[in-house]
């Protein structure tokens, strides 16, 4: 249950082609990420698979049936959305209670489930408030809780985190990794948030106006992007980019090379630099190198004791096996 | 920073806004006291304020004379029955206008609007004409027909802004939810709209209620409401100021009274969508 596949998709707008012939497939029980800059189709997907706006052209089979003329209420799929989207008039049990109102459950079944899923996400003490009443994170959960008493056999994710506070964020990303363990429903989730798409997928699909650029394991990205756009999309902070001879010299256009794969001395080196802007974390410190002549900037990770101050001299080194290599088409070598 | 206001200030404000208050209400409060005044009193020169000899008598020469409750009842039926029709048409004017937009939406709801700009005597002989036509002469159907057409323009503005302000995402909820059209606009669209919805009836009932040029124009006896009643009383065997203003009082009263009582849903429904 919960296999989707999308057979040369294409969707326009008026005369603007959003997304070229697009074929994917997600398969049956997996935490899916489409993830990419914004405008660049990953929502307009999402919501093409929902059914919330017509495909211009090609097919989508959810569980190998053709759904792509099916209305979203017949796709057998949740959604949950970037605004939470609560019925305001609501209280929260009604709330949850809804989808199973629509489907025609009996009450003592609704009522079960609605207890079932409110114990699960912690909403006990909250099912006779009504949605204003709430804070950010137990609306998340209600919209959560919504989607999952229909026992869809997927669920699509619109950006929930993107209105929660950092702290709460990194709570609700294990809550939904969690969740999708313990269920193993396909889950489809999308994010312009890349550490997002890294803790939380199994397979990652990155995006790039409208178009699929990679589709991988978070690892596989992080070791061989497939070209220029995804090695500077996924990895944070961003891999540096050289061109030039110390590219040409290593029989590439561009070489990419990521801050934690440079190390930096005081004293000897392959490219000197000065030091510009450091960020401290505590354990990492993050040194923007200036003046190498190979980037404006280069970003290298060193370890939280290293003292290098503003101005500073510094010698930086890279990991030779761990250089990436890119044709003049920004396509991986 | 929260701007001081000193007690000073705040006491100024306060007179300035019951001063402002008072001359917008004044000629009520005036056609008010006029009708319990003897017809001497109501003409005489100083005007004479709060000390005369009040009395009941121009209300029951005005109900002896003419019969209140069939132009009240007129009244009701005309506000009432137009607004009721005008809103069955509004909705899904409006709603397909805040969901569904065309590229000439917004035009549409310009033009709509601009035939509240065309002076209502440019189109009496044409409609007049009409209804002779269709019998509809001095009776209350064809009064609630051209009071709905002429309100409608406005009720369907006021449900396009409510309806705006009602996030898709919700009802795209309700369809990812299972929810059938009707599903959609029973559960989730008509609950979130009902302020809306409510301060938009009660201002067209305002608006059919006072309506003076059609109802004048179009009817004789039979249908007329209330804004004939008063009409009446301005004869051309000269002025009686104290039973016309016992008539007035007698036709704003019921209007005035539903105004007062939902005054809250008044402000809410003309200032809505204005701040958040």
């Amino acid at each position: 249950m919960g296999r989707i596949v999308l057979d040369k998709v294409v969707k326009r707008f008026g005369d603007v082609e959003v997304i070229p012939p697009l074929d994917l497939t997600i398969e049956e029980g997996e935490f899916t990420v489409f993830v990419g800059p914004s405008g660049c189709g990953k929502s307009t997907l999402l919501r093409l698979i929902a059914g919330l706006e017509d495909v211009s052209d090609g097919a989508i089979q959810i569980d190998g049936q053709d759904a792509t003329a099916l209305p979203p209420a017949q796709r057998r799929l949740a959604m949950v959305f970037q605004s939470y989207a609560l019925y305001p008039h609501m209280s929260v049990r009604k709330n949850i209670a809804f989808p199973l109102k629509m489907a025609g459950l009996p009450k003592e079944e609704q009522d079960r489930r609605v207890a079932a899923a409110a114990a699960a996400l912690n909403l006990n003490d909250y099912l006779d408030r009504r949605p204003g009443q709430l804070s950010g994170g137990q609306r998340q959960r209600v919209a959560i809780g919504r989607a999952i008493v229909r026992e869809p056999s997927a669920f699509l994710f619109d950006e929930p985190l993107s209105n929660l506070d950092a702290a709460l964020r990194v709570g609700m990303r294990l809550e939904i990794s969690e969740l999708h363990k313990r269920l193993n429903t396909t889950m489809v989730y999308v994010t312009h948030d890349q550490v997002e798409a890294m803790t939380m997928a199994d397979k990652i699909v990155v995006l790039h106006a409208g178009v699929i650029e990679q589709v991988g394991s978070p690892l596989e990205l992080y070791h061989e992007p497939r070209n220029l756009f995804v090695a500077g999309f996924i990895g944070s902070p961003k891999m540096n980019f050289m061109t030039g001879t110390e590219a040409t010299s290593r029989g590439a256009h561009t070489i990419g090379v990521r801050p934690e794969h440079i190390t930096a001395s005081f004293d000897s080196g392959a490219w000197k630099g000065r030091v510009g802007v450091s960020e401290h974390l505590g354990s990492d410190t993050f040194l923007h190198v200036l003046d190498t002549g190979l980037a404006e900037s280069i970003t290298v990770r060193v370890d939280g004791e290293f003292s290098a101050r503003h101005g500073d001299t510094v010698w930086l080194t890279p990991i030779e096996d761990k250089i990436h290599r890119f044709d003049e088409k920004g396509d991986r070598k | 920073m929260a701007r001081s206001v000193t007690n000073r200030r705040k006491t100024i404000n306060t007179m300035l806004a019951w001063a402002v208050g008072l001359l917008i209400f004044f000629p009520i409060l005036w056609t008010i006291l006029t009708s319990f005044k003897t017809e001497g009193e109501a003409i005489a020169d100083p005007p004479v304020f709060l000390f005369f000899n009040w009395t009941l008598e121009n209300y029951s020469i005005v109900q002896e004379r003419s019969d209140y409750m069939r132009y009240l009842t007129n009244s009701i039926f005309i506000a009432g029955g137009s607004t009721l029709l005008g809103i069955i048409i509004a909705v899904p004017a409006a709603w397909s206008m805040a969901f569904v937009p065309s590229k000439r939406t917004k035009d549409i709801l310009m033009w709509m609007l601009s035939t509240k700009m065309l002076p209502a005597v440019g189109v009496l002989y044409p409609i007049y004409l009409l209804f002779i036509q269709l019998g509809l002469l001095d009776s209350r159907m064809g009064l609630v027909v051209v009071l709905m057409l002429i309100n409608l323009p406005i009720i369907i503005w006021m449900l396009y802004t409510y309806f705006k302000e009602i996030p898709g995402e919700i009802l795209e909820a309700a369809r990812m939810d299972g929810a059938t059209l009707r599903e959609e606009i029973i559960y989730i669209l008509t609950p979130m709209a009902i302020p809306g919805i409510a301060s938009t009836i009660l201002l067209n009932v305002i608006l059919a209620w006072n309506e003076a040029f059609w109802t004048l124009n179009l009817t004789a006896a039979k249908a007329a409401p209330l804004t004939a009643f008063i009409a009446s009383y301005s004869s051309p065997e000269g002025l009686f100021y104290a039973k016309l203003s016992a008539a007035s009082t007698m036709a704003i009263a019921p209007i005035l009274i539903l105004g007062w009582f939902s005054q809250k849903q008044l402000v809410r429904g003309l200032t809505f969508g204005a701040v958040k």
